[in-house]
């Protein structure tokens, strides 16, 4: 199915102190207080702007460097939103957003605005900008991470096969 | 083919020969999580249905990224490590014991040839011990807890050359900032970097961790290095036997980098990004505010030594404090025990407890609006310290010590 959402538009080497600082990592372990402070660094509203309806995360190259912090794709599903796309990630972002079931999308990304209205069928492996009336093609999902993320993650993953079943 | 020090790990640990670009499902020697991640760990246990972990000789829990607690938050996951440290059995290490990128490496219970992974991106760090060691998050870190095994895909692998020497006043973090300053953020995402050279071969095995410590800052999966006999010495207490893995002279790298540490001078990385690399003399002259000595980059007994040397007998500008972190309690005891402590209380110098504290931003030195601060920490980020009013340089030890007498960047040649 589908998912549509506006874009809300970042740049390049977001790291993961903007997207959840260090500071309040240790304030509270609660996702949903957290996700208030999501990319706050960045743009102190991004909360209130993309939780009332969802919104697709759209940034540049080496999105979510540095620290492992599963914090940062936890705050970014509990503030809304559906997906990160980017023109690339960096390692440890990538694997904990499909642990945690946020989708992640590789794909050129100069074509997006702000605001621009989009739908991804993650399945389908189709990106359409319904904004500008383009379609931007996206290399799908290792075989491994497509797999845990239809599981709902790596737990559910554990949960439903006792183990690793890839 | 021959193959990389990656390459050998994994077709030790994956029960099949893996080459780049293979994903494997491997056993993995030791998992750690700390402070920030136990947390959501312990919960990914729990979501998985798991009563337990794989072996809990082999898995470590580290508070040290807020230690003692400041706050009743912390105080709660503390508990919740401690706790489930009694129920699992697992190794707790509490408050003071230091920061888990040193202690590991200290506990003898990895050794050369290990698959570590750990829930901090800094757990490259033991790639200069010649273990394929990397961050993940709380998630696979609860898998490989449970399971002792991981999926991994085998990087490819870049080959980093140092020639020449160092020249007297550069250090081994010189050599990796100006890496950074190079190649980017992002020069080797989703590969491992394999360190060599006869610089390499000339340092200690705590100036190479400072070297691993950073690969992640350009993106590396891992920051891998050979052993040799300095390795070897440094486990020889270790409680297993060190299984050294050294690349194949025909092994395959995607890129190999040459760089002359006789032409490298002392770097500093400027606001806000690792990779905003300069020489000193672009930078020497900004005043400064802060100053912090520690991490598991740079918090260890020769970047006490330097820093006591440069501070010996004088004290650090009035315009500007000193925050100071010994990177585990061992080293705390052998730095009191060689007079470097006292040289730098003396100095005027805050000592802390062994943590990761002041880098991370939850206490001990959290920095006011518009200040400079200058620390031997491997990011510097906005908001890292806590304040994301405040700008953050980094540098070798003997940067900040020198940059502490004059409250300014300082060329530490000028005290050396």
């Amino acid at each position: 199915m589908p998912i549509e959402a506006k874009a809300f538009k970042f740049g390049d080497d977001i790291n993961t102190d903007y997207i959840i600082s260090g500071k309040y990592k240790f304030k509270s372990n609660d996702m949903d207080d957290m996700a208030h402070h999501a990319m706050e660094e960045l743009d102190p509203n991004y909360y209130d702007r993309v939780s009332p309806e969802g919104g697709f995360l759209v940034a540049g190259k080496n999105f979510g460097m540095g620290s492992s912090r599963e914090q940062a794709p936890l705050v970014l599903i509990h503030s809304n939103t559906k997906a990160v796309i980017a023109k690339s990630f960096a390692r440890i972002f990538y694997r904990n957003a499909i642990n945690t079931g946020l989708p992640v999308v590789e794909c050129d990304t100069d074509g997006i605005d702000e605001g621009d209205e989009l739908s991804l069928d993650m399945d389908a492996g189709i990106l359409k900008d319904l904004t500008k009336g383009t379609e931007i093609p996206f290399a799908p999902l290792p075989p491994v991470m497509a797999k845990l993320l239809a599981d709902g993650g790596l737990a559910a993953h554990f949960r439903k096969n006792g183990g690793f079943a890839l | 083919m021959g193959k990389t020090i990656a390459e050998k790990i994994f077709s030790n640990h994956a029960g099949q020969d893996a080459h780049a670009g293979d994903i494997v499902i491997a056993d993995v020697d030791f998992v750690m999580s700390q402070d920030g991640t136990s947390a959501l760990a312990i919960d990914a246990i729990a979501d998985m249905g798991a009563d337990g972990v794989f072996d809990s000789d082999r898995v470590a829990m580290v508070m040290d990224h807020s230690c003692p607690s400041p706050l009743e938050g912390v105080s709660a996951i503390h508990a919740k490590m401690r706790e489930f440290g009694k129920e699992s059995g697992v190794h707790i290490y509490d408050w003071g014991c230091g920061v888990c990128h040193q202690l590991l490496p200290e506990s003898g219970k990895i050794v050369c040839g290990d698959l570590v992974v750990g829930c901090d991106s800094h757990t490259c760090t033991y790639g200069a011990l010649n273990i394929f060691s990397t961050g993940v998050g709380s998630t696979d870190g609860a898998a490989a807890m449970v399971s002792g095994k991981l999926w991994f895909k085998v990087p490819e692998t870049i080959k980093v050359v140092y020639t020449g020497a160092l020249p007297t006043g550069v250090f081994s973090k010189d050599l990796i900032l100006y890496l950074a300053g190079q190649i980017g953020a992002d020069g080797a995402t989703y590969k491992a970097l394999e360190f060599c050279g006869p610089v390499i071969d000339e340092l200690s095995v705590d100036a190479r961790m400072t070297i691993s410590n950073m690969a992640i800052e350009v993106g590396a999966k891992a920051g891998l290095m050979k052993a040799d006999e300095k390795t070897l010495a440094f486990f020889a207490d270790a409680e297993r036997t060190p299984n050294p893995q050294a690349p194949d002279d025909d092994a395959v790298y995607c890129d190999e980098i040459t760089i002359d540490a006789s032409s490298v001078v002392p770097q500093v990385a400027k606001p806000h990004a690792v990779d905003n690399v300069s020489p000193i003399d672009e930078v020497a002259g900004t005043p400064i505010a802060e100053g912090y000595l520690g991490t598991c980059t740079n918090g260890r007994v020769e970047d006490f030594a330097v820093a006591a040397q440069i501070l010996d007998g004088k004290h650090i500008h009035p315009d500007c404090r000193m925050v100071v972190a010994p990177a585990s309690r061992d080293i705390y005891l052998a730095c009191m025990e060689r007079g470097y402590i006292q040289t730098l209380v003396e100095a005027g110098a805050c000592i802390v407890t062994p943590g990761c504290g002041p880098c991370v931003g939850t206490h001990n030195g959290v920095p006011s609006n518009g200040e400079n601060v200058i620390s031997t920490a491997n990011r510097n980020f906005k908001g890292r310290m806590g304040n994301s009013e405040a700008f953050i340089y980094l540098g070798s030890p003997a940067t900040v010590a020198a940059s502490m007498l004059e409250a300014r960047i300082t060329d530490p040649r000028e005290y050396l």
